[in-house]
């Protein structure tokens, strides 16, 4: 694959699906892809919604990590990992087996069902 | 005994005792962490002192183990938002960088297929323990090429048991050869810049042959980079000893 250059998530990112929803794990031609941050500055980090585009179809999504270094005592990963959503916050999945950070405990109100599936923690 | 002769055997006088000071050999050898030593520049020198009195103080309250870069790590950190208000990470140090009480090193594991770095400042009160669990040095001082190797060589075990030290007085070298993945790569490791042995490099000779282009072998020879910390390294350990003894 190509990588480029690690910045947080923005427009035309290819992005890695890490809960086990039927929509983020059958294999597509094309890679999911962020069409859209819903975010002042275009730049997406852990805790951001986006629109991803995926099997043609649009869908939100959380973004739960990112290969851009963050402030320190925060975990980086080596991939841009994010959790499919719907509009109403309900996460699309029933398990993540990848780690979460625990800043995103922070926001309890909006992601509790999410980290509530979530396994591990970092 | 009985000689040749029958006559008393020659006297011999007994060896002459070799005193060897084994107290400042061992002060000499002894660890000094790289934050201590100050950068080149024109800032005051007080400055650094200042800090390094900071420091101090702090490794009097806490206690940083002396470790290296390809230790195995666990550092408990505080935490409001994870239960029991504590978290633990455990990991293979791949850098240290920054100087005085901004010093951080960087822990790397691969938990779950998916590779995590946490980059911990050393002096931070959120940290409440650093334990280390394996001691050993790798060929480099810099392990970022562990990114582009296969996750095997990341992989640590969370509940691993530290290994006991051997030896009090040399910490072994590990000379594996990592494997890594196939090009491309973050940075172009084979690359003399980087000056890495600590992988096997299964490039065909003419790729290696064309990287040796970018080498720059005058910068050795530069002698405005050269920076002798012999002197400075002394001052510092003196005043270490010092201030641990108060």
């Amino acid at each position: 694959s190509i990588t480029g250059a690690c910045r947080a998530i923005q427009k035309l990112t290819r992005v890695r699906v890490v809960d086990n929803s039927t929509l983020g794990n059958t294999p597509y031609h094309r890679p999911p892809k962020c069409i859209h941050v819903y975010n002042k500055t275009g730049v997406g980090k852990v805790g951001d919604k986006i629109l991803l585009a995926i099997k043609g179809e649009k869908k939100k999504a959380l973004i739960v990590g990112h290969k851009m270094p963050g402030p320190t005592m925060t975990p980086r990963f080596d991939s841009n990992n994010v959790v499919l959503i719907e509009d109403n916050g309900n996460p699309v999945g029933t398990r993540i087996k990848t780690p979460i950070p625990y800043t995103l405990r922070r926001r309890e109100g909006e992601f509790s069902k999410v980290l509530a599936i979530a396994r591990n923690f970092v | 005994r009985v000689s040749s002769d029958g006559k008393p055997p020659k006297f011999q006088p007994p060896p002459k005792p070799v005193i060897i000071d084994r107290k400042t050999q061992k002060e000499e050898k002894r660890f000094l962490s790289p934050e201590f030593i100050p950068p080149r520049g024109r800032t005051d020198p007080l400055k650094y002192y200042i800090e390094r009195k900071d420091m101090i103080q702090r490794r009097k309250v806490f206690n940083i183990p002396e470790f290296y870069v390809g230790h195995v790590l666990a550092v408990t950190t505080a935490d409001p938002y994870a239960s029991d208000k504590s978290k633990r990470f455990v990991g293979i140090c791949i850098q240290r960088g920054g100087n005085g009480l901004g010093a951080t090193f960087v822990l790397r594991n691969v938990i779950e297929d998916q590779g995590v770095e946490i980059c911990y400042e050393l002096y931070s009160p959120r940290i409440q323990a650093i334990e280390v669990l394996k001691l050993e040095k790798r060929l480099d001082e810099n392990l970022m090429y562990l990114r582009d190797a296969l996750p095997e060589y990341s992989t640590f075990d969370v509940n691993m048991k530290p290994v006991p030290r051997m030896d009090h007085e040399e910490i072994p070298v590990n000379k594996l050869q990592v494997r890594m993945k196939p090009k491309p790569w973050s940075k172009r490791w084979e690359r003399p810049k980087y000056n890495i042995k600590g992988i096997k490099f299964e490039l065909p000779e003419h790729k290696m042959k064309a990287a040796q282009k970018w080498s720059q072998p005058w910068l050795e020879f530069d002698m405005l980079r050269e920076y002798d910390t012999s002197k400075i390294e002394q001052k510092i350990r003196k005043e270490l000893s010092e201030e641990l003894e108060k």
